[in-house]
């Protein structure tokens, strides 16, 4: 929305940095232009009168759920390291994060 | 035997599984075939293990041979989306950063129909990370509607109809966050159900957006969706969300009893953008419930227009925060070209995620941001109690809603896909369900003048299942929709 208070595509490298997602210049050009109407539609929101409405954050609300404490069978490494897509000795391989 | 065995429905097969005419082995047979001379023109498939199938088809005939069968349902093949935990099958959710995932355990609704002898008959086709309207967002390729191959089966589940549809398979699950079961059902002329929020278990599926996600059944008949339906419906355990309601509301015999039923109109449904065709199949139906001595009313949902929004904002806001776990760390795909620990997962999001999963990940970053919060996110959220509060004032003065299930029929191939909003616009009528937690069904209710289904949505009260396709059993019975299948 570059003609009203907004100019939401000055963020899309900062919103793409905060999901930790890369985006080529063609992506960044594309996504920038939807997003931009997307948001141009969402606000239609801001005419609702929400005064004084609880918000929603589920359907149907459920509270304190909790199951028996019981001991189960957990996965053995073989099994939980079975997708990892580099591992040796029984662990997860990453890159180096410490200096 | 005849040659269409792969059409009939799981109620007949049960009976000639029973009687002996039929076994299981040749059922799955029958399946395997039809899907291997159709599935070059559709592409319902991701992936599929033909031994492991048909080991489970023995296993079956085993059981009904000692009589010891586990359920109507027992030997039947259901497909299951790509989305849903099947041990020792892979699992990839229509991404490319889910390729060469294989489950390790089992969702809870597998578990429910391998209790209940299913056999789990491939794993089908969808919308990456079930975002989508159409199916073309499937790293794996596009799905093709069988009633015209140069058009969307619809989606996300758009694998899950259209495999159903063609008899590539009896039944299949599907999930629905936004309409992903009711408008592929629609678009396929099969019958769909949307569970009521937390009626099935979610455990050991793929979450795109948890408070509105819900695993339903797919099939060719209301009768087979409600067989389905009361195998894997049921409280869990091992998900929080899953209602502690008693199983007894969702009895499939209820299904048959007709009962006088006061049946809300909602005017914002019918304005403008339906296509005409489906408007004047909606108001038939709406014609023969009134003739078979139901009562209808008009009813005003006053908040339909903001739905779209409220839903987009809230989706996407909820799938940013679930699709982090995808990093390249302890599962999927890992890019390659990273030079260090952050940019691994830079690079593995950006080469293992599609546009339209982009698209909505960075929607949902913004709309959670600080200085963005409240003025999107915590608004949609006070506006959905509105919508909520809309259908529960509804529902003072009606037993169940019909509406139309999408604005048109299905579309081509590419004919919205460059344009996100005109795609999101398609399920108009389904994302409120998903928003106040309802249950609703999709059934086809006519043919357009180009050959192409329409559907008919019926709207339920929250566990009230039982009424909606009690409802849509009627109508089915006094149509021959259901017989119907496309020329593929």
């Amino acid at each position: 929305m570059k003609d009203g208070n907004f100019d939401h595509s000055v963020h899309i490298e900062n919103i793409a940095a905060l999901a930790r997602i890369y985006l080529t210049d063609q992506e960044r050009q594309d996504l920038a232009k939807s997003l931009d109407e997307i948001l141009e539609y969402f606000d239609k929101l801001k005419t609702v009168n929400v005064e004084g409405v609880e918000p929603s954050a589920h359907a149907y609300p459920l509270y304190d759920i909790l199951r028996d404490d019981e001991i189960g069978t957990p996965f053995d490494t073989k099994t939980a390291l079975q997708n990892a897509p580099r591992q040796r000795n029984n662990q997860v391989i990453v890159p180096k994060v410490v200096e | 035997m005849d040659s269409e065995i792969f059409y009939k429905s799981a109620s007949a097969l049960d009976n000639l599984l029973d009687s002996g005419k039929l076994t299981s082995v040749e059922l799955t047979k029958a399946v395997i075939e039809r899907t291997r001379s159709i599935e070059g023109k559709l592409h319902a498939f991701i992936s599929f293990d033909e031994e492991k199938t048909l080991d489970e088809a023995v296993q079956s005939d085993m059981r009904r041979k000692a009589g010891k069968k586990l359920s109507n349902l027992d030997g039947i093949p259901v497909g299951i989306k790509d989305l849903i935990s099947e041990r020792g099958q892979p699992l990839t959710c229509g991404s490319k950063i889910l390729g060469g995932y294989v489950s390790p355990y089992d969702a809870t609704v597998i578990e429910r129909m391998r209790n209940a002898g299913c056999v789990l008959w491939g794993r089908l086709n969808m919308d990456e990370f079930a975002m989508g309207s159409s199916n073309e967002n499937s790293y794996y390729g596009k799905v093709a509607n069988p009633w015209d191959i140069s058009r969307v089966p619809g989606g996300s589940s758009g694998g899950s109809a259209a495999a159903v549809a063609s008899g590539e398979t009896t039944l299949a699950l599907g999930s629905d966050t936004g309409g992903s079961i009711r408008q592929p059902a629609a678009f396929c002329g099969i019958v769909g159900l949307k569970p009521t929020y937390g009626a099935v278990s979610r455990y050991g599926i793929v979450a795109f957006a948890s408070s509105l996600d819900q695993i339903g059944p797919m099939g060719r008949s209301i009768e087979d969706v409600a067989t389905l339906f009361h195998v894997i419906s049921g409280h869990d355990d091992k998900d929080s969300s899953s209602y502690p309601v008693d199983k007894t509301n969702h009895n499939i015999k209820s299904v048959k009893d007709k009962r006088i039923k006061t049946i809300g109109i909602p005017s914002e449904y019918f304005g403008e953008g339906l296509d005409p065709e489906i408007r004047q199949a909606i108001e038939d139906a709406i014609d023969f419930y009134k003739n078979a001595g139901h009562r209808v009313k008009e009813v005003s949902l006053t908040m339909t227009e903001y739905t779209m929004a409220v839903y987009y904002v809230i989706a996407t806001a909820e799938a940013s925060s679930n699709l982090a776990r995808f990093d390249g760390i302890r599962y999927g795909y890992r890019s390659e070209n990273a030079k260090d620990a952050v940019d691994l997962y830079y690079k593995t999001r950006g080469e293992g995620f599609g546009s339209e999963v982009k698209r909505r990940i960075l929607l949902g970053t913004y709309v959670l941001s600080n200085e963005n919060f409240e003025s999107y996110y915590l608004r949609a959220q006070k506006v959905r109690t509105l919508i909520r509060n809309d259908f529960m004032e509804a529902f003072r003065n009606v037993d169940l809603l019909i509406t139309p299930v999408t604005p048109s029929p299905a579309f081509k191939i590419g004919e919205k896909s460059a344009d996100p909003l005109q795609m999101y616009l398609n399920d108009i009528y389904t994302i409120s369900i998903n928003l106040a937690g309802l249950c609703a069904l999709s059934l086809p209710c006519g043919l357009s003048s180009n050959g192409l289904p329409i559907g008919l949505q019926i709207i339920g009260k929250p566990f009230h299942e039982h009424e909606i396709l009690s409802l849509g059993y009627e109508f089915e019975q006094a149509h021959d929709f259901k017989n119907m299948h496309p020329a593929i």
